[in-house]
């Protein structure tokens, strides 16, 4: 038991833990039920959390990237302009939205990685250059502010449809994008924790200069992890015009402060050097609860940003708690090894 | 000590400019191993500038390094290290939020598995980690999952040394180890610059503090606005020369007896 209050997610699952508590004794059992509320905040978890562990990555790397607020509806954009306005084949415009997430990283990353401009000032500009971009060349081409799409073969299935997982859950629920939410979680559990690139991230964020010093390429692992959260947020936008059959160049911005929450909520340390990928699961799952859990309670709608809010605070308080348990264990004497 | 017959790293004629800005002037210095060398000097008197080229930060703007009596150049730290120089900076240059294993082999992670799924090797990396520091003399330390920040200065710097004496350094620079540290954690690093000495490798130690420098130096340079104002080997000078000259040449005792004076009129 002591050793996992030392570890980065404890606050997460303490967190978690909670909020099930609390909407499942106010809004009742139907909530975690797959005919009732599961789907419904697994799949806005699932949008949000392929976001937030690439934010989160870089926030344990030292840096923030709040373009991604941008990235998803010109993800969805793009995607719908291509396959729908043009009527190209769907498969070019998600070669074209994925690249077009690679470009945003690499200029995010560069520009950070170059100027000694902090990366919340350099992404802060592209955010609105993208906004501004996709406004102005949506409507330049399309005359309109949204634009339909209809998307056949393979892509629909495998990006924005439907599944029932083998009949578990009813159909038209369980977006598809919880099945990537989890196999892109995986993938990040095994690269951050397990291989040793995951400890560069750490170090980075840690001391930038030893980093250097030990020979870490740091700014090719800095502009990789841009490169990964504007991909990841372009991903998201993609399978929403893709589910939706329609995008729109408004919306996403919630994406920026909301994948923050999760982040952090989630246990990773504001200036660096100290998270997991874990606690930004759950972090996650927690945010998408009170976000969706407040639908099966008697409360006001109104009221599930106080709860989000309390809940930040009190996370960020337990998560310094926690770090500092972590910071001052000295091991006993004759207890076994971890 | 007897100086072996060819210095393992020797610097000639080295200067260092940043723009219109000399720092350093014609500086000249042999390391031998198995030797420490005391780098002396006043603030902004270009220490720091002189271990930045030797760790590969910054290029030299003429004069040349050699190691081994070959010429070499360093573009980055990661070079530098190759040729086996570590540098060890007053903090340890190691992060507090990660493990005593993680941090010990940032950059170089054991690995284990095979093809494209390896794994990093925690058990491994902790195991080498606590040994290695054991080996220092730190006993305190048995486990490689304490986090770095838990750990005091003397033994952050403790663990850093041991880093560098574990990927085979040769050349072991340590910048002011003993200025953030007491009295007993000083004398603790102390111990191990002189541990790290018998193991054949060359100290370059940078210090304000004259006394922890007698206790452990064979060899003194002493850098006066950005020039090597002595160069001299153990007992060829009194401590309060060295004092001297290290406040930049002026009389300490007259700067003292001036200070008295002042006081005295108060």
């Amino acid at each position: 038991m002591g050793n996992l209050f030392r570890r980065p997610e404890a606050g997460a699952l303490l967190g978690l833990v909670a909020v099930l508590v609390f909407f499942t004794i106010f809004g009742g059992i139907n909530f975690l039920q797959v005919n009732g509320g599961l789907s419904s905040w697994l799949n806005v978890a699932s949008g949000l959390g392929i976001i937030a562990i690439p934010v989160g990555l870089l926030m344990i790397a030292g840096e923030l990237d709040i373009s991604v607020g941008a990235m998803v509806p010109a993800g969805a954009m793009l995607t719908a302009v291509i396959g729908g306005h043009y009527g190209l084949p769907i498969w070019l415009g998600i070669a074209a939205t994925l690249a077009f997430g690679v470009l945003v990283g690499l200029v995010n990353g560069l520009m950070v990685v170059r100027t000694a401009v902090p990366s919340l000032i350099v992404t802060l500009g592209s955010l609105f250059a993208i906004q501004g971009m996709l406004l102005g060349l949506t409507v330049l081409v399309t005359k309109s502010t949204s634009v339909a799409l209809k998307t056949e073969g393979l892509a629909k299935p495998m990006f924005g449809d439907f599944i029932t997982l083998g009949g578990i859950f009813p159909e038209g629920q369980l977006q598809v994008t919880v099945v990537w939410w989890v196999l892109f979680t995986v993938c990040y559990v095994y690269i951050v924790h397990y291989s040793p690139y995951g400890n560069w991230i750490f170090a980075l964020g840690g001391d930038k200069v030893s980093a250097r010093n030990a020979g870490i390429p740091t700014s090719r692992v800095t502009i990789t992890l841009f490169v990964l959260s504007a991909v990841s947020a372009a991903f998201v936008g993609m399978c929403q015009a893709i589910l939706f059959n329609t995008a729109q160049v408004g919306g996403g911005q919630s994406f920026i402060f909301n994948s923050i929450i999760a982040v952090v909520v989630g246990g990773v340390l504001l200036t660096g050097g100290f998270g997991s990928v874990i606690g930004i699961f759950f972090g996650t799952i927690t945010f998408a609860i009170v976000n969706q859990g407040i639908y099966y309670t008697n409360f006001d709608r109104n009221w599930s940003s106080l709860i989000i809010g309390v809940l930040l605070l009190i996370a960020v308080l337990m998560n310094n708690t926690f770090r500092q348990l972590a910071l001052t264990y000295k091991p006993k004497k004759a207890k076994g090894a971890l | 000590m007897t100086s072996p017959i060819q210095p393992i790293l020797a610097l000639k004629g080295i200067n260092k400019s940043f723009g219109p800005i000399d720092v350093l002037h014609d500086i000249s210095l042999e390391v031998f191993p198995g030797e420490v060398l005391c780098l002396l000097g006043d603030n902004g008197a270009g220490k720091s500038t002189l271990i930045k080229l030797l760790s590969g930060v910054f290029p030299v703007t003429s004069g040349t390094i050699e190691m081994d009596g070959r010429p070499v150049s360093f573009a980055s730290p990661r070079e530098a290290s190759n040729h086996g120089i570590a540098t060890v900076h007053q903090f340890g240059g190691t992060f507090p939020l990660m493990s005593i294993g993680r941090s010990f082999f940032v950059g170089q992670e054991p690995v284990k598995g095979f093809g494209p799924f390896k794994v990093y090797d925690r058990k491994r990396a902790n195991e080498i980690a606590v040994k290695a520091v054991r080996d220092l003399g730190i006993t305190r330390i048995d486990d490689g999952d304490r986090l770095v920040g838990g750990l005091s200065g003397g033994e952050r710097q403790a663990l850093a040394i041991a880093r560098a004496v574990h990927f085979g350094a040769s050349v072991l620079i340590l910048d002011e180890p003993t200025a953030a540290l007491g009295v007993k954690e000083a004398a603790h690093v102390l111990k191990i610059v002189l541990q790290a000495r018998q193991r054949g490798i060359a100290v370059i130690f940078i210090t304000h503090n004259v006394v922890h420098a007698l206790t452990v130096g064979d060899h003194f340079a002493v850098l006066i606005r950005g020039a090597k104002a002595a160069d001299f080997r153990k007992g060829e000078k009194s401590r309060e020369e060295i004092t001297d000259l290290m406040a930049g040449g002026e009389h300490m005792a007259a700067l003292e007896a001036e200070i008295e004076g002042i006081s005295a009129t108060h």
